[in-house]
């Protein structure tokens, strides 16, 4: 019999996500043992130093080109870049769940099991401190994340999607206020994550069966040598696609967004589409530049007429929307439009654009939905659209943020929003996918309609007696509007040095 | 040496800087806004009328060169350079923005919103325009052109009359989708042009024949949308006529300049064959605006609403110019651009001063209004007249260029526009009818405001422009020296040479 060897650790190359989950199970562990008035610093504290701690090892590792632990982890540009990206991302996330000025107690429940109207919702709704579990289940998520990007093998992927999908669907259920939308949207979430992991995994099956392995390597060798039935591959890889175009929020199987964006805090929101948009386009683009890249010729149609679905959904639902965060919600899916079309170049810049893309569209909406959460009334957030008319003159500097950012959204230049579409479109008429890009162009004059709106109610209407002000934002989400605000501007202005950064970066190992 | 000076790039940056320090005054401080901006845009035209010395006639093609990185991945630069075309514009746009803001000076008070605002934003639109005619890298055109709207959707939004807010996100939406199908046509001409955006460089590259028609395709949509030209002009009617009146002078003054300037600057060398593929449709377009705006501006019966009409007429005479291809019509638009951004600049502000006074830009609402103002009718009949292309106005000179460059190769175009004389002299002659002469209306002798006959500052705000009307009326060759080497190199670009009498450009010719 032959002896069992053990498969070579490298150990630096997984130390970030190696802190990440270490931190997160001393903050399950301290949420047991600590005194409830010390949970939130030390919770809080011990999040921010796990993330940063995490980017440092990601810099310091930023040369390592490694296949370890047996081929379930790539540690390559892509993954590195990608990391990095989350977790700077996150860390100006967790700035926005752990702020506690703005609404007494944050944005988060005390306890979620109590029973929504009774007498002791009514009195946590008055600002007993939120619940501090918050932070761990963001760790975990973070940490998730950052295996789901580096996965090299389909298993991995699938387990680090449950890792991070799981706190999330946590986290949106704990809304302060509205609290039966927040647990509505945590239910739904819930139910089609699971359908789409359940998608997913048959897929994987279907693809073992067809490679004999679930290596992505292995899968590529199979792709290009076909000895079984196609029929396999395709159903895999269909299977498969829907697990991760659900995650990244692709029609048709984006119809969860706008409900769960609404419903959950408006900080987990921002998490949601600036982070989980970066993994799980991470995990699309390791999947099918790595172990699909074979069959490129057909799946590029099907995936384009998703892309050209998901920009026109996005751009068209926009429009009709009333609500703030539903409409960032649309915008976000019509985002995922733009970057399906730089996945779909199929080539370097592809890759290297969508990066960028993801980075640069992160940074814009963890700022439109850090401005989201300023903008209450006794309620809570007054989120309708009417509610916003006039802000312009009740609030200059935040409605000219907000503007900035929707500019940004509709691609003006000299935001990140038009460099990082030009990125991508660019790609695309490079990989002959012309056709993309001009939906594309069609469908980001739709969408400048709404946005343009959100800046008419703002500017030029006269404030009404319902117009909310603006709260002072504390000092955690003021550095993270001020760095979301000044990051769109600068990969606006000069957007030269990410754009080598991800042009260097833009290489696989399989 | 004075041509090494970085004219460009200072005139482009100096008016930001304006702009931001301007917008730092606090709200109360009104008056040293106005000032502020008031000199400096009297500085950035001594500095423009330097460049103006420093600019060799018969020298190269494109002068003032400055290149700086940007995006090294894209190859995007920081490119500046002007030729004669670009330079007279920048020369308009140095002249208009002074005295519009002299002219704009109380328009911000009346709206209650912020009176620096309103300066810095003026100032950062010249940043803009200025950056537009200066720039000579593709992208950081496109930059250019689509930044320039932001100014001035606020400038109309917050700053307009009654219906400034569908004007503004009218103008802004128009704008925008034209300039996506040019940012397509960028983004496709950079792949095929050998990922670069360096103007000299893309005019020699080789693309194939449908390629370019489309891309052609991309540009020529916004410029014609920005121009504009039938059937893409509604939205200027509505912006013209609610933005204030300063706003509107430098809209259509300069601002509707950036697509025939884009035209002759990027479709024509970009892509010489389809442009004299699409030069019939592009023809027939301007025609059917000549005359069809002109019988929209007879019927109007808001003063700013008719002005923006005759502007679009106006437009379609720059456009058979620039598309019959010869070297007297091209001249003649370019010339037209000039003139029409005075004339037409001058007779918004005339009619902003109406305005002013009356609170109302209806013409029925007017009626005998010289009795009470006699120069400022004074005023605005001459305007009318220049911009309806009087001999011994500067608009007849260009006009007539056009006219003659188009008559040696189109014959039947030339004629029809012709007739577009003779409606402008139509719609001009009436409105100055309605408005100033006749029975006095009634209600205007009651109004204290009518009686002030025009003031000492709007008599420096009109002085320059007329005086600017008749010099060029009597004596463009300064102008024509400078514009004449640069349209004869674009039409070398297109491949047509100036006809003998006889001799047809060949619109269908096969590449």
């Amino acid at each position: 019999m032959e002896n069992l060897k053990l498969p070579g650790i490298d150990y630096a190359a997984l130390s970030p996500m190696l802190i990440l989950f270490g931190v997160a199970c001393v903050g399950v562990l301290l949420e047991a043992v600590m005194p409830r008035r010390l949970r939130h610093p030390v919770q809080l504290t011990l999040a921010l130093l796990a993330t940063v701690g995490a980017l440092i090892a990601v810099i310091v590792g930023h040369d390592k080109r490694i296949v370890t632990i047996g081929g379930a982890i790539a540690v390559d540009g892509p993954t590195l870049f990608l990391q990095g990206a989350i977790l700077v991302l996150g860390l100006v996330s967790l700035l926005l769940i752990g702020e506690r000025s703005v609404e007494r107690g944050g944005a988060f429940v005390s306890q979620a099991a109590l029973t929504v109207g009774s007498q002791k919702d009514l009195r946590q709704a008055e600002g007993q401190p939120g619940s501090t579990e918050v932070y761990p289940l963001t760790v975990f998520a973070l940490g998730g994340m950052l295996v789901f990007v580096a996965a090299n093998d389909l298993l991995t992927m699938f387990v680090a999607l449950e890792v991070f999908s799981l706190p999330l669907y946590l986290l949106c259920a704990l809304a302060r206020r509205r609290r039966l939308l927040s647990q509505e949207a945590a239910v739904k979430y819930f139910l089609l994550g699971s359908y789409a992991s359940a998608f997913f995994l048959f897929g994987i099956a279907l693809i073992y069966g067809y490679a004999g392995g679930v290596q992505l390597g292995q899968v590529h060798d199979a792709v290009t040598s076909p000895q079984r039935s196609q029929v396999l591959l395709f159903g895999g890889l269909a299977l498969v696609a829907m697990g991760l175009l659900f995650k990244a929020a692709l029609a048709p199987f984006h119809v969860w967004t706008p409900d769960v964006y609404q419903g959950a805090p408006t900080p987990v929101t921002a998490l949601m589409a600036a982070c989980t948009k970066v993994a799980a386009f991470g995990a699309l683009l390791r999947v099918l530049y790595v172990a699909f890249d074979g069959v490129r010729w057909d799946f590029q149609p099907v995936l384009g007429t998703i892309a050209v679905l998901t920009m026109l959904v996005g751009a068209v639902l926009a429009v009709t929307q009333t609500d703030m965060k539903r409409l960032l919600a649309y915008s976000s899916i019509a985002n995922a439009g733009y970057l399906l079309v730089g996945v779909l170049a199929l080539n370097k810049s592809g890759l290297s654009s969508t990066m960028f893309y993801l980075v640069a569209y992160g940074f814009s909406v963890l700022a439109a939905f850090g401005i989201v959460t300023l903008v209450r009334d006794a309620d809570g957030e007054a989120t309708h659209l009417s509610r916003w008319a006039g802000l312009g003159r009740r609030s200059p500097l935040f409605a000219g943020v907000f503007t900035f950012i929707l500019l940004a959204f509709a691609g003006i230049p000299l935001t990140s929003g038009f460099t990082s579409k030009f990125a991508v479109f660019g790609a695309a008429v490079e990989g002959s996918q012309t056709w993309l890009v001009i939906f594309g162009v069609i469908t980001s004059m739709l969408i400048a309609f709404p946005y343009l709106r959100v800046v008419v109610m703002m500017w030029l209407s006269e404030p009404g007696e319902t117009t909310p002000t603006v709260s002072v934002p504390g000092v955690m989400t003021s550095a993270a509007l001020a760095i979301g605000v000044l990051a769109t501007l600068a990969l606006g202005v000069v957007p030269g040095p990410l754009l080598t950064l991800t042009t260097d970066a833009a290489q696989f190992v399989r | 040496m004075l041509a090494d000076f970085p004219f460009l790039s200072i005139l482009t940056l100096a008016p930001l800087v304006g702009a931001v320090a301007v917008a730092c005054i606090p709200r109360s401080r009104g008056a040293l806004a106005k000032t502020v901006a008031l000199g400096w845009s009297l500085a950035v035209l001594v500095l423009s009328i330097v460049m103006w010395i420093a600019y060799q006639v018969g020298g190269d093609r494109l002068q003032f060169r400055e290149s700086y990185a940007w995006i090294p991945t894209w190859d995007a630069r920081f490119t500046f350079a002007a030729d004669g075309i670009a330079l007279v514009m920048l020369m308009l746009i140095a002249v208009l923005v002074p005295v519009v803001i002299l002219a704009s000076w109380h328009d911000a008070e009346e709206s209650n919103r912020s009176v620096p605002i309103y300066f810095a934003l003026l100032l950062a639109l010249e940043c803009t325009m200025i950056g537009v005619f200066a720039a000579a890298d593709v992208f950081l055109f496109y930059v250019f052109f689509e930044v320039m709207l932001v100014p001035m959707y606020f400038i109309i939004g917050s700053y307009g009359g009654p219906r400034r807010q569908y004007a503004a996100v009218k103008f802004f939406l128009y704008s925008l989708v034209g300039g996506l199908f040019m940012l397509a046509a960028v983004i496709g001409l950079w792949v095929v042009g050998g990922h670069t955006f360096d103007w000299q460089t893309l005019i020699q590259a080789d693309i194939d024949t449908t390629t370019a028609r489309w891309l052609f395709l991309g540009f020529f949509i916004a410029f014609a949308v920005k121009a504009p030209f039938f059937p893409f002009h509604t939205w200027l009617p509505d912006a013209g006529g609610a933005a204030p009146a300063g706003a509107a002078a430098l809209l259509v003054g300069v601002l509707d300049k950036v697509g025939t300037f884009g035209i002759l600057r990027y479709c024509l060398p970009l892509f010489p064959e389809a442009s004299r593929w699409f030069a019939p449709t592009a023809l027939i377009l301007s025609v059917i605006g000549i005359i069809y705006a002109a019988l929209l501006a007879v019927g109007q019966n808001d003063l700013k609403r008719l002005v923006s009409y005759t502007s679009i007429a106006h437009f379609g005479f720059i456009g058979i110019g620039i598309f019959a291809f010869t070297t007297q019509a091209g001249t003649g638009s370019v010339l037209y651009m000039v003139n029409h951004g005075l004339a037409t600049g001058l007779l918004f502000l005339v009619v902003g001063m109406f305005v002013a006074r009356r609170g109302s830009a209806l013409v029925s609402d007017f009626g005998g209004a010289g009795k009470l103002l006699p120069l400022l009718a004074g005023v605005m009949f001459f305007a009318g007249l220049a911009s309806l292309a009087l001999p011994g106005t500067a608009p007849f000179v260009s006009e007539f260029l056009v006219l003659i460059g188009t008559f040696t190769v189109h014959k039947a175009y030339a004629v029809i526009a012709t007739a577009g004389i003779i409606l402008a002299a139509g719609y001009v002659l009436w409105m100055v009818q309605r408005t100033t002469q006749g029975t006095l209306n009634p209600v205007l002798a009651e109004m204290p405001s009518m009686r002030k006959d025009i003031s000492l500052r709007e008599k420096v705000v009109v002085a320059p422009l007329i005086l600017l009307l008749l010099l060029l009326g009597f004596y463009p060759k300064p102008v024509t020296d400078v514009i004449n080497p640069a349209v004869q190199a674009t039409m070398q670009d297109v491949g047509t040479t100036d006809p003998g009498p006889t001799a047809v450009v060949n619109g269908k010719v096969a590449p």
